[in-house]
């Protein structure tokens, strides 16, 4: 069963925590991390050397918002003189064309900027920021005036589903190549809000139809990536490609994860890169190792046709949902667990509770 | 910039090449090619790269080809012209190649 571990295609670098938006479903951690307990430039420069010898094709700085970090420009110069594929994932809402043009010039490649709905009030509202929309709306200008191609990311719930015909219009509008429609994923924040967010199966039928007919439409045009929430589906997604097997997350501390959401996992020591070399960690450490393959897997994953397509789905929703990250992922409709996820559905028609704004404790 | 609205279809005539901040490089550490593009990671098989090394931005599709029906002489030409084209559309509508002819 055992096969050799392949290595990494990309590494999400979450440079900092700190981000001016306070979204309700934010995938950090519900305990942010603080500045002062960040990685230091120079340590940040030595994992991005350390990835590219390692393998990793592509970098993704994001966050928190990376624009807060005042060496993020440094960062993106030593990713391109590593070879690497920079990518940069942000909010919008801190710098523009100044900045921008000389990520352009360090080799960015390409700028993801999220947005919350179409509609400025709506967006500043789940933002959690008064015009943060409008800082929006003309970063995604100055991507465009630097030549960097642009994907919108739209993180789509129950509070503005209904909007994706505009959504589209507005990506194509700002000049955007790809458009990522993502329902939210229901972890950290979004799991403390999840109530508010869900959307019923009715919407989610109406926005996927959207969605499929904008794709025909608009071939070779604008490219959608559209993202399901999985607790509608009958069986779970693949997450990250399977548990070490392409991904690999740094997190603004310096903590090694095979995904954003598994530092919520007990009972795993995720190594820090203060402490070790990324090659060592991705294939030597015990948490790397500890789901990868199908070795792990329970039943009913273990005799499973699907165990190599979605790798038992994934783990962090089998701890958050069924207390146990080795069972299957309870949205998986053979999981002897399914029962909570039906539960949730059911709040999706019931009336919206307050959003809880991320913030530090 | 002004957000690009018409689709661009492979013909014959078509001038290829790779749009900006497609990146086709071989890696070292897997051993192989790889086209690196925004949130997008391709590995071209043997074929691919093939086709992918006669995108220069001077060589028209037709002549492409025209190249690999010169290599591949047993593989009758609009097979092989079929394949090449599907496959130049397919990476032209994932965004990963531009012409400077809009024909």
């Amino acid at each position: 069963m055992t096969r050799p571990t392949d290595p990494p295609l990309a590494l999400l670098a979450e440079l900092t925590h700190r981000c001016p938006l306070r979204c309700p479903y934010c995938s950090n951690p519900v305990a942010l991390e603080r500045a002062a307990g960040e990685l230091r430039e120079e340590e940040w420069r030595r994992v991005l050397g350390e990835a590219a010898a390692l393998g990793v094709l592509q970098v993704h700085f994001s966050g928190g918002e990376p624009m807060a970090r005042r060496d993020l420009l440094a960062l993106i110069a030593s990713a391109s003189d590593h070879g690497l594929y920079s990518n940069l994932i942000t909010s919008g809402a801190l710098g523009g064309e100044r900045e921008i043009s000389a990520f352009a010039a360090a080799g960015l490649k390409h700028v993801q900027l999220s947005f919350q709905d179409f509609a400025p009030a709506n967006s500043d509202r789940i933002a959690g920021l008064a015009g943060a929309h409008a800082r929006k709306t003309s970063f995604a200008a100055a991507v465009r005036a630097a030549g960097l191609p642009l994907t919108v990311n739209m993180v789509v719930h129950r509070q503005n589903l209904g909007g994706v015909p505009e959504m589209i219009d507005m990506a194509l509008a700002l000049g955007a190549r790809r458009l990522e429609i993502a329902h939210v994923q229901y972890y950290a924040w979004a799991l403390t809000n999840r109530a508010a967010l869900l959307p019923n199966r009715q919407q989610l039928d109406e926005a996927t139809r959207v969605v499929a007919a904008a794709r025909d439409r608009l071939k070779g045009v604008l490219a959608i990536d559209y993202v399901v929430p999985d607790y509608h589906g009958v069986r779970p997604k693949s997450c990250m490609n399977g548990w070490g097997r392409q991904f690999l997350n740094v997190t603004p501390s310096g903590k090694a994860v095979p995904c954003h959401a598994a530092e919520s996992l007990p009972g795993i020591v995720f190594p820090s890169v203060r402490d070790g070399n990324l090659a060592d960690i991705w294939y030597r450490s015990d948490a790397f190792n500890r789901f990868r393959g199908t070795d792990w897997m329970a039943e009913p994953c273990r005799s499973c046709d699907r165990r190599e397509i979605d790798w038992g789905g994934c783990r962090c929703q089998a701890f958050l949902l069924a207390g146990d990250a080795g069972r299957a992922d309870p949205v998986c409709a053979l999981s002897p667990d399914h029962g909570v996820v039906e539960a949730a559905l059911r709040q999706a028609e019931s009336a919206l509770p307050a959003f809880v704004y991320r913030h530090f404790s | 910039m002004a957000p690009s609205t018409d689709r661009l279809v492979v013909s014959a005539a078509s001038i290829l090449r790779l749009a900006p901040h497609i990146v086709f490089r071989f890696d070292e550490v897997r051993q192989r090619w790889t086209m690196l593009a925004p949130e997008r990671l391709l590995l071209p098989d043997e074929q691919a790269v093939e086709i992918l090394q006669l995108v220069d931005g001077k060589t028209s599709a037709g002549a492409i080809i025209d190249a690999l029906a010169g290599r591949y002489t047993q593989a009758p030409r609009e097979l092989i012209a079929r394949d090449v084209t599907a496959m130049l559309q397919d990476l032209a509508d994932k965004g990963c190649l531009t012409s400077d002819s809009s024909d």
